[in-house]
C-alpha cells in the first residue's frame, strides 16, 4: 500500500455510499455493496432501506451477513416475502431504487456478463450464471456496477449478456420495455458515467491513477468527460466506521488493496 | 390422516429413476437430508431443479445421480464455484448433465405457474439478454392488449417430486414457516408428489393456533419426515445457524473427483442417515451454530364461539 490513508476497497465502498440518498430502496448483495450501503445508514443516509434477492425487505444486520440469504437478515425485517414476491413486487413493481451489480466482464455499454466465458455451448470458463442480476439491471431505476479495473474484464463487447445494460444505446434499452439503466461504473482507478448514447466514459479518476494507466485496463478506446475530476477520497470518519464497526474483522476489507 | 415416516421411505416411495426432483429452500430450508438418502439409495438420471444448486446438487452430481440440471445460479455462495457440477458440465465426470438456465426470476415464475396451472406466465425481465438464445422456454409474446408490445414468457414448471422443508409440521403435512421462504411454497404446489422434511412434529392444535403461518397445506403433502438439523449446513431459522465453515471448507473438499468421493464415502455412504450424520457432527459443532432466542410477540386469533 502507498502512504495514503486508505484503500482502494475502501475508496469503492465510500464512493459507492455517496452515490445512495436518503429513503432510497436498495437491493443488496454481499460484500462491498453491502458495505457501502451500512456506511450511507450510518452516515448521510440513515432511513435507507436494504432489500435482499432472498426476500428480505428493510434489514438491519447485527451481524456482517455471509450469504444474502443469511439468518441475521431475517431477523428483525421489516417483511420477508417469497423469492416471486420479492422479484414481482417489488423489482418489477418498480420499489427498488437501486441495483448493486458486479461481473466477470462489463463492456461500453455497461451489459453485464456472469454467465460463461467464452462459448455458452463450450465454455473456456463457466460462471455462476445470473441468479437475480438480470432483473436488477432490468427493473431497479438506477444500478451501480462495481468492479476492480482490468482489460480481461472491460472488453469492448461482452461474451454473454447476463445484465442488459444499454443494449444498443438508450433508446435500445427504452424499446425494450427496460426501466433505469446502469448509472456509475465504480472501479480502483476510476468512476465511469453513461453519455447520451449509453457508451461509458470517465468522469472521475481515483487520486494517483492516470488516463493512460486507465486506458490500458479498458478493452476500447475509452471517452473521459471534458472536465476529468479526482474522486473524493474517504474520511477520517468513513475509514474508522468501516474499520472498526462495519467490517471489524476486515472479511471484506481486510488484507490491503 | 397422519403421513409421518422416515426419510429412507419417504424418498424410495416418492422417487423414481428419470424424476424430475425439486430441491427447494433459498440458502434456508435446503433439504441436505433429503438429498443425501437419494444419493444412498443410488438414484440415476434424475432431473435436479432448484435456483440455486449449492453444495447439495454439487454432491448429488458428483455422486452420479443428476442428467440435468435446472438452475439459475450455480455457485457456492460468498465462495466460489460449483466444482463437481462444473466437472460434470465442462468435461462430463462422472457423466455428461445436460443444463437448463434461466434468470431467478425466470425460474421463479415457472413455479409460479406450475403452482397455479397458468399455460404461461409474462414478465419484464431476460429481454435483452442472451438467455432466450440458448433456451427455448424463453419466448416472447404480443401483448394481446397493446399490439406494439412484445412481452417475454416462460411456461409452467411442474416437477415430479418437490422436496421441502419447514420449521414444524402437524402429522398431516401442514407446516408453519418463518424466515425466509424463498421458492418453497409454489415448490410444493407445483409438484404431483411432496415430502416435507420438518425439525419438529407438532400436534394438529398447535399447528391451527397460528393458520397465517402455515405456508403449506398438508392438502399438497405425500409425507411427512422429522428430521432435526436436516438443514445442515444449510440452516433453519430460529433453530440453527449456516455452518459457513462448511461451504467454505466445500471449496477444498470439492478440488477433484476423488477429494469430493472420499468426502461421500465418509459423510454420506458411511452414515446410515441423517441421526448418524448429526452424530458424526459432534455437539460443539451443533452448539456453535445456536442461536440465542429472540421470539415474536403472540397475536391473538379471537375465538368467536
Amino acid at each position: 500500500m502507498s502512504n495514503r490513508e486508505y484503500t482502494d476497497t475502501e475508496l469503492m465502498i465510500t464512493r459507492a455510499a455517496l452515490e445512495l440518498q436518503n429513503d432510497d430502496t436498495v437491493l443488496v448483495g454481499v460484500g462491498v455493496p453491502n458495505l457501502a450501503c451500512n456506511l450511507a445508514k450510518r452516515t448521510h443516509a440513515p432511513d435507507l432501506q436494504m432489500v435482499y434477492e432472498s426476500g428480505t425487505v428493510d434489514s438491519n444486520p447485527d451481524a456482517l451477513p455471509l450469504s444474502i440469504g443469511d439468518p441475521v437478515l431475517a431477523t428483525g425485517a421489516r417483511s420477508i416475502v417469497p423469492m416471486y414476491e420479492g422479484f414481482s413486487r417489488y423489482l418489477q413493481g418498480g420499489r427498488i431504487d437501486v441495483g448493486f451489480l458486479g461481473g466477470a466482464q462489463i463492456d461500453k455499454q455497461g451489459n453485464i456478463n456472469s454467465t460463461v466465458i467464452g462459448d455458452y455451448d463450450d465454455p473456456k470458463v463457466r460462471l455462476p450464471g445470473s441468479g437475480g442480476a438480470c432483473e436488477i439491471s432490468s427493473n431497479a431505476h438506477r444500478t451501480l456496477i462495481i468492479a476492480p479495473h482490468q482489460k480481461r474484464r472491460f472488453p469492448e463487447e461482452v461474451d454473454f449478456i447476463t445484465s442488459p445494460g444499454y443494449v444498443d444505446g438508450r433508446e435500445g434499452r427504452d424499446e425494450l420495455g427496460l426501466r433505469g439503466g446502469p448509472e456509475a461504473v465504480i472501479t480502483d482507478k476510476a468512476v465511469m458515467e453513461f453519455d447520451e448514447n449509453g457508451e461509458m466514459y470517465v468522469e472521475t479518476l481515483h487520486p494517483g491513477v492516470t488516463r493512460e494507466e486507465v486506458q490500458e485496463a479498458t478493452g476500447w478506446e475509452i471517452q473521459f468527460a471534458d472536465d476529468v475530476t479526482p474522486t473524493p477520497t474517504p474520511d477520517e470518519d468513513e475509514i474508522r466506521l468501516i474499520r472498526e464497526e462495519l467490517d471489524p474483522d476486515g472479511i471484506y476489507t481486510g488484507g490491503g488493496d | 390422516m397422519t403421513k409421518v415416516t422416515d426419510m429412507t421411505n419417504a424418498i424410495s416411495s416418492a422417487v423414481d429413476d428419470g424424476d424430475s426432483v425439486y430441491l427447494g429452500g433459498f440458502t434456508h430450508l435446503i433439504p441436505f437430508a433429503a438429498g443425501h438418502e437419494m444419493i444412498r439409495q443410488e438414484y440415476e438420471d434424475l432431473h435436479l431443479i432448484r435456483a440455486t444448486p449449492d453444495l447439495i446438487f454439487d454432491q448429488m452430481v458428483a455422486a452420479g445421480c443428476a442428467s440435468s440440471v435446472t438452475f439459475s445460479w450455480a455457485g457456492n455462495p460468498g465462495v466460489g464455484s460449483l466444482r463437481a457440477f462444473r466437472r460434470a458440465v465442462e468435461d462430463g465426470v462422472p457423466n455428461e448433465i445436460s443444463i437448463d438456465e434461466y434468470s431467478h426470476f425466470g425460474l421463479v415464475s415457472r413455479l409460479f405457474a406450475g403452482a397455479r396451472d397458468m399455460p404461461f406466465v409474462p414478465l419484464r425481465s431476460l429481454v435483452g439478454s442472451s438467455l432466450p438464445e440458448h433456451n427455448e422456454n424463453i419466448r416472447t409474446v404480443q401483448n394481446p392488449f397493446d399490439p406494439d408490445e412484445e412481452v417475454c414468457v416462460v411456461p409452467p414448471l411442474t416437477p415430479d417430486v418437490s422436496i421441502v422443508r419447514a420449521q414444524r409440521a402437524s402429522p398431516e403435512g401442514d407446516a408453519h414457516i418463518w424466515g425466509i421462504s424463498g421458492d418453497v411454497v409454489d415448490a410444493a404446489f407445483a409438484a404431483d408428489t411432496v415430502v416435507l422434511a420438518v425439525e419438529e412434529i407438532v400436534d394438529t392444535e398447535t399447528l391451527r393456533s397460528d393458520p397465517n403461518r402455515t405456508e403449506i397445506p398438508g392438502t399438497v403433502v405425500d409425507y411427512v419426515v422429522e428430521e432435526p438439523y436436516g438443514s445442515h449446513p444449510s440452516y433453519t431459522q430460529g433453530y440453527y445457524g449456516r455452518d459457513n465453515t462448511a461451504y467454505l471448507d466445500w471449496n477444498e473438499v470439492s478440488e477433484t473427483h476423488e477429494s469430493t468421493q472420499e468426502w461421500l464415502d465418509e459423510w454420506v455412504y458411511g452414515v446410515e442417515n441423517r441421526r448418524e450424520y448429526v452424530e458424526k457432527l459432534g455437539v460443539e459443532r451443533l452448539l456453535d451454530l445456536e442461536p440465542t432466542h429472540d421470539y415474536a410477540e403472540p397475536i391473538d386469533m379471537g375465538r368467536y364461539a
